[in-house]
């Protein structure tokens, strides 16, 4: 792997893969009564959030606490420009102080490969989330999600799994890291939404297309219902929220087309009455609270892979594999 | 000291031995008293200084349609001293100082102190641009006229950075400088359909989930203007023509005969939006960087002289302005000391355009656009000694801390580019001498 989590297209099938499978081990830790191991003892973790975000943050904290990192949180709510200080600022304050990772979540999109490319900071920096652009983990948690119900196993990848992403295609940093990750797997990724919502060039993207979710619900194993924010229809994205929950919600009778083994998935938060209708939501199809667990297995994952036992020599990684490598802080920057 | 030197009997003679006027052969020109005095093979005269020019292309002094000179306001990215020095170094002879300024150069105080600032620096001509419009928001007419006869006497006006989108405006405006020969330089952007853009519309924005810039804002307000140009009868010059549909409804307007020009940036003939996907800022720039099909279809446009001119857009920007995350950079890119490297890497070594060519996209040109009747002369006796020494041969890397201007945010920083500007002169005054800056205490 490499040394930074930018985005799902930096991850190979064996990385993602590697990802998924430490994941499945570290899951099982959830089940213990002391939820914690040594692995990152010594080593600093700082969650950077720019953006609002009350899941993605407290799943972020809990991995790194149950990995026994020490956790900072840096909130830079608002811009950073309108603090007064720049990203470029706070990185190498950051870096002052000794963060072997920063998790970074930022309303502009590609805020995380510029901290990944600067030499403002020599850390791994993890995209926690960037504007239009990506969220790798949560492809990851998906992905991982999805595995589990449809082709469960160490090893196994997504071959075949045909998975349907329903919703704001245009403005989901989740839709382009599924199609990464869920192509690098080997499933076939079909986006639904109203023509507006669907970014110029998607036709070079390795995807389907549809404008019409019916068509699309007897062939699909796993539904993705992405938030739609109100706003946009005030951009004349949709007419009202109305005449989009009609089109291209999710409700019983559509639930009811899907294949019996299909499950519904959403990464949060859900609009009931939007994107879904709270009878989907609370069904037992519905994966989301199962997400969110999972998110905390992944992220664990990456965090031991990318720092666990890592040694730094010259700025490069070397990528603890499986192994149980534990502590090594004295091989810290 | 004074830029204007002519006729002064202290004034330096030189004798340029062996160099290539364009595409000739290789001949002497003898300057003396601000003018080219001769121009022959074994010239027999006196001078005080010879350059030995073997291997060297003589052209016009370049002028340049579009430039930041950043004062008044922003001296901390440029002021007119260090703008004209990188000018000169870049080999020109005469600069188009947009309006975007601190205050905007909307009013005859301003433009006259722009121009003023030119005089000063002696490096180059600076032809001060008035804003169309009141503080550039493209309401109500700025005093066009009262900027015209003006010491600066003002010609080319243009809301650069914002496009006069009103039509109404842009019809008065187009109309209202008839009376003085004026032209307006629309930057062309529908304000609309780019509210949040952050790049070229296209494969790579929906990547990269940057905001899009998408080619029909600028198109659709090309092909209104040219209308607009047609039927009141004025002139329209269109700012950095960006995508290969302008130059579609270029050529049209032009076949029609509508009184229409047009000029192309050199990053807009080399680079693409595949480089954004660095998100370095330092690529960031209005209109943003196109396609390679945008690329290929501009350098034929600007062959076959549907586009009229190169115009450098030369835009310096602070050091902490691109130092940051895309979406709050600023845009734009220096381009005085790297224009005539960049043309000849895409339009000479292509064979698209011989020296000839590049003469009158980068002076002739521009100079009758802009209405500066003593640039863009040809290279011949009795003419004004505005010329430039180019060595074709010279290949380099692109090093931002040789440049003269005084911030660093170009886009070629590590770049093989072929040529260098050897010498540049003003009226007769060197103002580059084998590369580097004549000092100030050395024109004369």
């Amino acid at each position: 792997m490499k040394r930074h989590l930018v985005s799902a297209a930096d991850l190979t099938r064996d990385d993602a893969l590697l990802i998924l499978d430490t994941a499945e081990e570290l899951a099982q830790l959830s089940g213990r009564a002391v939820k914690k191991l040594p692995t990152l003892r010594g080593r600093t973790v700082v969650n950077l959030f720019f953006e609002d975000s009350t899941r993605t943050k407290t799943s972020f904290e809990v991995a790194e606490k149950r990995l026994s990192a020490d956790v900072i949180n840096f909130s830079a709510k608002g811009s950073s420009v309108s603090k007064g200080e720049s990203l470029k600022d706070t990185a190498l304050t950051l870096q002052a102080m000794g963060a072997d990772a920063v998790v970074i979540r930022h309303h502009a999109s590609g805020a995380p490969a510029r901290l990944a490319q600067s030499d403002w900071l020599h850390g791994s920096v993890i995209n926690a989330g960037d504007g239009t652009h990506e969220h790798p983990t949560q492809a990851l948690l998906d992905a991982f999600t999805m595995r589990r119900h449809l082709n469960a196993g160490t090893g196994k990848d997504l071959a075949g799994r045909r998975i349907t992403i329903v919703g704001d295609i245009l403005h989901s940093r989740v839709a382009r890291s599924n199609v990464h990750l869920l192509t690098t797997l080997g499933a076939q990724v079909t986006f639904v939404a109203p023509p507006t919502l669907v970014p110029i060039g998607i036709e070079n993207w390795p995807c389907e297309v549809s404008y019409d979710l019916e068509s699309v619900l007897p062939k699909t194993d796993a539904l993705m219902m992405l938030r739609v924010q109100r706003e946009r229809m005030n951009a004349a994205f949709f007419p009202t929220e109305r005449e989009y929950s009609r089109r291209y919600g999710l409700d019983g009778a559509r639930l009811a087309q899907l294949p019996e083994h299909a499950i519904v998935m959403h990464p949060g938060p859900m609009v009931r009455g939007m994107e879904i209708t709270a009878e989907v939501a609370d069904s037992p199809r519905c994966t989301v609270v199962e997400q969110v667990a999972n998110g905390v297995s992944v992220r664990m994952a990456v965090l031991y892979l990318l720092l666990g036992g890592a040694v730094f020599a010259d700025g490069a990684a070397e990528p603890a594999r499986s192994e149980a490598r534990t502590d090594s802080s004295e091989a810290a920057l | 000291m004074s830029a204007a030197g002519e006729g002064t009997d202290t004034m330096v003679s030189y004798l340029i031995r062996n160099a290539q006027i364009l595409d000739g052969a290789q001949q002497d020109i003898h300057i003396a008293d601000g003018l080219i005095r001769a121009i022959g093979t074994g010239l027999d005269v006196e001078a005080d200084i010879d350059i030995d020019a073997h291997g060297l292309v003589v052209l016009p002094g370049l002028v340049d349609l579009h430039t930041h000179l950043r004062e008044p306001g922003r001296e901390d990215a440029e002021t007119v001293l260090t703008g004209t020095q990188a000018a000169a170094k870049g080999g020109f002879t005469a600069v188009h100082a947009m309006a975007n300024t601190f205050p905007v150069a909307d009013t005859a105080g301003v433009v006259e102190q722009v121009w003023r600032l030119g005089q000063e620096s002696g490096y180059c001509d600076v032809q001060p641009v008035g804003a169309v419009t009141v503080g550039l928001e493209g309401k109500k007419l700025a005093e066009l006229g009262a900027m015209h006869d003006s010491a600066a006497g003002v010609r080319v006006f243009s809301d650069d950075g914002k496009c006069v989108d009103d039509a109404v405006i842009m019809r008065r405006a187009l109309e209202y400088v008839k009376a003085f020969d004026g032209v307006v330089a629309q930057h062309a952007q529908e304000p609309r359909l780019t509210e949040g853009a952050q790049m070229n519309e296209g494969q790579v924005s929906g990547e990269l989930g940057l905001g899009g810039w998408p080619a029909v804002a600028e198109e659709a307000i090309i092909a209104r203007d040219v209308l607009l140009a047609a039927h009141v009868g004025s002139r329209l010059h269109v700012c950095h023509v960006s995508t290969a549909g302008s130059v579609e409804i270029i050529r049209w307007a032009k076949q029609k005969g509508w009184n229409v020009t047009a000029e192309v940036t050199p990053h807009h003939l080399l680079l693409t939006d595949e480089l954004v996907r660095s998100y370095d800022p330092v690529y960031k720039v209005n209109p943003p960087l196109r396609t390679e099909a945008d690329v290929l279809a501009l350098r034929k446009a600007l062959a076959d002289g549907t586009i009229d001119a190169v115009a450098t857009d030369h835009a310096p920007h602070p050091a902490e302005d691109k130092d940051c995350e895309w979406a709050v950079a600023a845009m734009g890119m220096v381009g005085l000391e790297t224009a005539l490297s960049v043309v000849q890497q895409t339009m000479v070594d292509t064979g698209l355009l011989k020296w000839e060519g590049v003469a009158d996209r980068m002076s002739h040109r521009p100079a009758r656009i802009g209405r500066l009747p003593g640039h863009g002369r040809p290279v011949s006796v009795g003419e004004p000694a505005n010329l430039v020494l180019f060595d074709p041969a010279y290949r380099g890397t692109v090093n931002p801390d040789s440049f003269a201007t005084r911030s660093r945010n170009t886009p070629y920083r590590g770049l093989d580019l072929p040529g260098r500007v050897h010498a540049t002169f003003l009226r007769g005054v060197a103002t580059v001498l084998a590369g580097e800056l004549v000092e100030r205490g050395g024109l004369a």
